[in-house]
């Protein structure tokens, strides 16, 4: 577009403004629209069109990143060796990189999370939704987004100076940085994500349920057991499987609070290593370009495609639950 | 069992879940309070570190973290806010959208770390910023960038659709209609989601810790090519480096309750004002 085009759009436009007002037929408006208006609209829809883009792009960038700096590691390490060998020694000479210790890690203080998240959070949930007065909910759903607010190192700080030292004198146990006070940090993290999520889908459950359940002479509690949560059950999957996804991916509370020993657990009681651990350690002391640096990528792709794989089950679910309670995809 | 008692247990229970919820939170900000506040002096809150990290103020950390913070919002609220003006107002619908919709989701589920390693490699290596203000902050705008875009597209979908209507009808365009009516009525759902962000961003270590982060620095930074020091980051640094943990523990103790008075104060305002907000929508 040049600034001839430009200047005759101006004219037009004023010139249609004023037919337009002096009661010219209506069809004329259209010269106003096909005027300057036109091309701007069409520039600033297009410009924000390309802003939305940037989501895609960022997630794009990061997988590309993750790929593009992790897959060198492959050449002097075997993939089967690398997902399944049982010792990372990364620093010694000859290294050795294999993260099943670290995937193991994971899991095992993920798991132990979900015996916290998961009775707490959709207890909480159903509490809020099904049984709390007005008052209440007003003041128990903020305080609950209150807790979700508290930064991940205040809940990492608070198991390594308070909760590893209780955990130490109540067990007896020689070190209190274990994979059971990991798992406690992260299950109280993770709670307000899967009540906030469950309660969501609860009040998604319309009120005619309950209505009918109540009016064939069910109990609240029969109608909450046997309508609600199976109506609900899948927005509830979601919920703990987002829980799940949070707590493989939070990195500073596990960094602060599993001990960091590299070894496969035998016991909620061992130290262990988790990979969002392992990779916010040692990237500092990695050096640049090196094998270590490369298998801390990799460690990140993994991490990014179990988190992936999470997310993406948990939106098929709760996409077919919304389908199932008649609401728009 | 008589089906009353069955209840009465059940909802018991559920009473006890959310109770024990509630609970950590109260136990958390006590611990950190009580063993916090003692810490906190005038000089605490303006001096620089000193002795070895044994004694002194934070007031390095506290301002790095307000630029990082500062510089993450700068970056990222634009950009959201363009995004979900272009899905709530223009959006054809179509695979082009679900594919932007599923990123966004993606996004806010990657873990925190991961968008560390993106910053070392994309805006410390591949742009040349080193580790500064500035590749901290794009890493952490980056990270929040999903969060803005969901409280914007709330805010943008309350508004109701007569609205928009009225100003059409009036023959303004979709922009002028989305710039004087839209946008201006969204306000203050806007605001609530960027002051839910900010403590967000205030309190994140792992994006940081190889982009911006230094344990100690003489003096404030200079231009948005330094490093800094950070709140969070020096409370992990203080409780895990070093020679001194007893005194150590001591000001992370400190640092943790300046951060957490920060961050609940900060998320605690926006999230009243969103139940008012809310509450009020809803009659």
């Amino acid at each position: 577009m040049n600034s001839d085009m430009l200047a005759s759009n101006k004219s037009s436009h004023g010139k249609g403004a004023l037919r337009s007002s002096s009661g010219l037929p209506y069809g004329k408006i259209n010269v106003y629209m096909t005027s300057s208006f036109r091309i701007k609209e069409k520039l600033i829809q297009g410009l924000f069109g390309t802003l939305a883009f940037s989501s895609l792009i960022f997630l794009v960038g990061i997988v590309f990143v993750l790929f593009k700096e992790g897959l060198p590691i492959f050449q002097d390490v075997k993939i089967s060796d690398f997902l399944f060998g049982k010792f990372w020694y990364p620093t010694y000479d000859p290294a050795e990189f294999g993260i099943l210790p670290l995937i193991v890690a994971s899991f095992f203080v993920s798991l132990g999370a979900m015996f916290v998240c998961v009775p707490l959070g959709i207890g909480s949930a159903l509490y809020i939704n099904e049984i709390a007065s007005h008052k209440q909910k007003m003041i128990l759903k903020p305080l609950i987004e209150i807790l979700a607010s508290v930064p991940s190192i205040i809940y990492g700080f608070f198991a390594m100076a308070i909760l590893a030292p209780f955990l130490q004198k109540t067990f007896n146990i020689p070190i209190g940085l274990c994979a059971l006070n990991a798992s406690i940090i992260l299950g109280i993290m993770a709670t307000p994500t899967v009540c906030s999520i469950a309660e969501d889908a609860l009040s998604y459950v319309p009120r005619s349920f309950r209505e009918a359940s109540f009016a064939v002479g069910a109990t609240r509690w029969q109608t909450l057991i046997k309508v609600v949560i199976p109506a609900a059950g899948s927005g509830i999957s979601t919920a703990i499987i987002l829980g799940m996804s949070r707590a493989i991916g939070e990195t500073m509370t596990v960094l602060m609070a599993a001990g960091g020993a590299a070894m496969i657990p035998t016991s909620a009681f061992d130290p262990v290593r988790p990979m969002t651990a392992a990779i916010a350690a040692e990237m500092g002391e990695a050096p640049m370009g090196g094998d270590h640096y490369h298998a801390l990528f990799a460690i990140a792709l993994v991490l990014f495609i179990v988190t992936f794989l999470f997310n993406i089950l948990a939106e098929i679910i709760s996409r077919r639950f919304r389908i199932k309670l008649g609401l728009s995809g | 069992m008589n089906q009353n008692t069955v209840q009465k247990i059940g909802f018991g229970f559920l009473f006890f879940s959310v109770i024990t919820t509630i609970a950590f939170l109260f136990i958390i900000v006590f611990f950190i309070t009580t063993r916090g506040i003692g810490v906190i002096s005038w000089e605490f809150l303006t001096a620089g570190p000193r002795d070895g990290m044994t004694a002194g103020g934070v007031a390095p950390a506290i301002v790095g973290t307000f630029y990082l913070t500062l510089g993450a919002i700068l970056f990222a609220l634009p950009l959201g806010i363009a995004c979900a003006v272009y899905l709530c107002e223009y959006s054809p619908k179509g695979i082009v959208v679900n594919i932007i919709r599923m990123s966004i989701n993606n996004l806010a589920g990657v873990p925190s770390v991961v968008f560390g390693l993106f910053g070392l490699a994309v805006f410390v290596k591949f742009f040349k910023f080193g580790i500064s203000i500035l590749a901290g902050s794009l890493s952490l705008g980056i990270l929040v960038l999903p969060l803005i875009i969901s409280a914007t597209q709330e805010a943008l979908l309350a508004i109701p659709h007569s609205l928009r209507e009225a100003s059409m009808a009036l023959g303004a365009t979709k922009w002028q209609t989305i710039k004087k009516i839209v946008l201006p009525a969204a306000v203050p759902g806007i605001l609530t989601g960027t002051i839910l962000s900010v403590g967000r961003v205030a309190g994140e270590t792992a994006p940081i810790l190889f982009t911006a982060a230094a344990f100690y620095l003489k003096g404030y930074p200079k231009s948005i090519f330094s490093e800094v020091m950070a709140l969070p980051y020096h409370i992990y640094a203080l409780m895990t480096e070093g020679v001194y943990p007893e005194k150590q523990t001591a000001i992370a103790y400190g640092c943790s309750f300046i951060l957490l008075v920060l961050v609940l104060l900060v998320s605690g305002l926006a999230i009243f004002i969103r139940q008012r907000q809310r509450s009020y929508d809803h009659g």
